[in-house]
């Protein structure tokens, strides 16, 4: 490690103007990556006269008026995508956190079969049954109900879930376990007293994940809802007219339907590649 | 009889399964305990595991089931059995196949493009440098953009070709008012499904960059290797679990892509976008054969089933490699 008392000036000079031109290297990628997102919000807050135009106009008088046609007849999509995200979620949580300890802190005897099971129905492309379930949600009268969704999104989200919890139960000191263990404690309050509370946070961020993956999910929703279940991702696509101006209009409702996910993302984000990574990555 | 899903899944499940070799934290074997014990265990798991196998399972179940019959939904007539013929149908049917090939390619090159912008993109943010927590929030944030939004807003604000941004952007580079959801349809699909998955890709790469040990980097500059050859010959090696957990959670997510599909393109122009997921899509909504999209759907999950075995045996091995380091 001498080479850092040995570092001579120039040398230092050019290592700083390197980082300085690294920096710009990784801005200038950034904001490109993220100029559609930009390029979205700022055509929102056009009046639509203004956001189909050539050259496209940078500067404008910013108006709300295309958020307020928007919000017009959103609040029933938005209701249904509340619940079925929230309830989905909760769900998740209550099925996958007694299975994720079996699975890890007191394992069955299968224990790797059992997650490999959980993994694989991920695998499974679910639009191969979407006739099938079509007629299954006919036939059982859930068709157009939200708790069909429900359903199908506790099943999409689970295996991520207990895939993730159980990274998180993993790296519970055993020693706590074996506390609780010599104090007599049952598995009820095993989980609840001892490992709940140190896993919270990692519990927090697999809820973010299932609520991201379930209020984007759009393929059952546009194929088992009409009206009374149909969530978010269908009121961007009714909000695309047949004909005339919609630019603006569109940019507003997308912006509208992604805000809520992109803030719980930007919050989350040093846990989103774990869950991502359905717990491999640390 | 023809195996169920379930049953190839168990299959393949039991030798892959033997790579997985890190015990569990148990400090009594499982094997040695009481009936009671064992189900006690068990308890637990049940109520998750019946819950998938009830909602996953059954589907598929009920897919087969009338893969073998003729079922229109539009039309009053029972459903009655075929036989094969619906699988003979899908076979001779070269809108299936060409759906099959254009879902393997978008597929591939969504991941494989997403997955080399990944680690360029992780290199830039593996470095210290003014506003990086910004920029690191400005890339991943295509990812959590609402899919259907951002395919709408691609088709509309950034690709049209009148007044989109992209057009304008490269009309000094002589591109003129190019409709590029006509002319290149699949390519445009295709950039925005990079465009969603790269953050991903540069998240998990990331990971792996700054769990590498500082010391043997260290210890190659000391011994005078230069950036390409240690990036060579440390960094890649050490990447590769990543990069393979990257693309095959990339894959799964990415061959199901229908989002991008139906809204931007809705398959179009002509069949030149239709990818798997959209073919059974139109089977059962547009065509209402319910039969023929059964027997396309058992067909593709059996494919995927072959997929799913080479990627199930990757996943073991990236787990144990997690698992013994972390």
């Amino acid at each position: 490690m001498t080479t850092l008392s040995s570092r001579s000036r120039p040398r230092r000079l050019r290592s700083q103007a390197g980082s300085v031109g690294w920096a710009v290297l990784a801005w200038v990628v950034a904001l490109a990556f993220f100029l559609p997102v930009l390029w979205m919000a700022i055509t929102a807050f056009k009046p639509e006269s203004a956001a189909e135009t050539w050259p496209p106009q940078f500067i404008f008088k910013p108006t709300l008026s295309e958020f307020r046609l928007a919000v017009t007849g959103m609040a029933p999509f938005l209701t249904h995508s509340v619940i079925a995200t929230v309830v989905s979620t909760i769900l998740v949580l209550l099925l996958a956190v007694p299975a994720a300890y079996a699975l890890s802190v007191s394992p069955v005897k299968r224990w790797r079969d059992g997650l490999f099971f959980f993994i694989s129905t991920k695998m499974l492309p679910i639009v191969a049954a979407i006739g099938p379930l079509y007629v299954i949600a006919l036939k059982t009268h859930l068709l157009d109900d939200i708790w069909l969704l429900i359903i199908l999104y506790t099943a999409m989200n689970l295996p991520l879930a207990i895939w993730m919890i159980r990274s998180f139960m993993l790296e519970v000191p055993s020693e706590l376990l074996e506390a609780a263990r010599l104090d007599g404690a049952g598995r009820i309050r095993e989980i609840g007293g001892v490992i709940l509370p140190i896993i919270s946070p990692g519990l927090v961020s697999t809820a973010l994940i299932c609520v991201i993956f379930a209020w984007n999910e759009l393929f059952l929703a546009l194929n088992l809802t009409v009206t009374n279940a149909a969530t978010m991702p269908m009121f961007l696509i009714s909000s695309v007219p047949q004909e005339g101006l919609y630019i603006a209009h569109l940019s507003a409702a997308a912006l509208i339907a992604s805000i809520p996910v992109i803030i719980i993302g930007w919050i989350a984000q040093r846990s989103l590649v774990r869950g991502l990574s359905m717990g491999a990555i640390k | 009889m023809i195996p169920s899903a379930v049953h190839l899944m168990r299959e393949f499940r039991v030798t892959v399964l033997e790579d997985l070799a890190v015990p569990p934290r148990a400090e009594v074997r499982p094997r040695g305990l009481s009936r009671r014990e064992r189900w006690l265990r068990r308890l637990p798991l049940l109520p998750a595991l019946i819950y998938v196998i009830v909602v996953t399972q059954i589907p598929f179940l009920v897919t087969l089931w009338y893969s073998f019959q003729s079922y229109f939904w539009n039309s009053p007539a029972p459903a009655r059995f075929t036989g094969f013929s619906n699988y003979t149908t899908v076979f001779t049917n070269p809108a299936f196949r060409g759906a099959l090939v254009r879902s393997v390619v978008m597929t591939a090159t969504a991941v494989i493009v997403a997955m080399i912008l990944g680690v360029a993109f992780a290199l830039l943010l593996d470095r210290k440098f003014l506003g990086r927590g910004v920029v690191r929030t400005l890339i991943i944030t295509p990812f959590l953009v609402m899919p259907a939004a951002a395919a709408l807003v691609w088709a509309g604000p950034m690709l049209d070709p009148n007044f989109g941004l992209l057009n304008y952007l490269l009309a000094p580079f002589g591109v003129h008012h190019v409709a590029w959801l006509s002319t290149h349809a699949l390519g445009s699909v295709i950039v925005v499904m990079i465009w969603e998955w790269t953050p991903f890709m540069t998240l998990i790469v990331l990971a792996g960059l700054q769990s590498q040990p500082p010391e043997t980097l260290e210890a190659a500059k000391v011994d005078g290797a230069g950036a390409l050859a240690t990036f060579r010959e440390l960094t890649l090696p050490h990447l590769r679990p990543y990069i393979e957990l990257g693309i095959l959670l990339g894959s799964i997510y990415l061959v199901n892509v229908f989002d991008q599909v139906r809204l931007m393109t809705n398959g179009g122009p002509g069949t030149s976008t239709t990818n798997l997921p959209f073919y059974l899509y139109q089977q059962v909504n547009n065509a209402f054969d319910i039969g023929g999209a059964a027997a396309a759907g058992v067909i593709t999950v059996i494919l995927t089933i072959v997929v799913a075995t080479f990627a199930l045996r990757l996943f073991a091995r990236v787990f144990q490699f997690e698992e013994a380091t972390g």
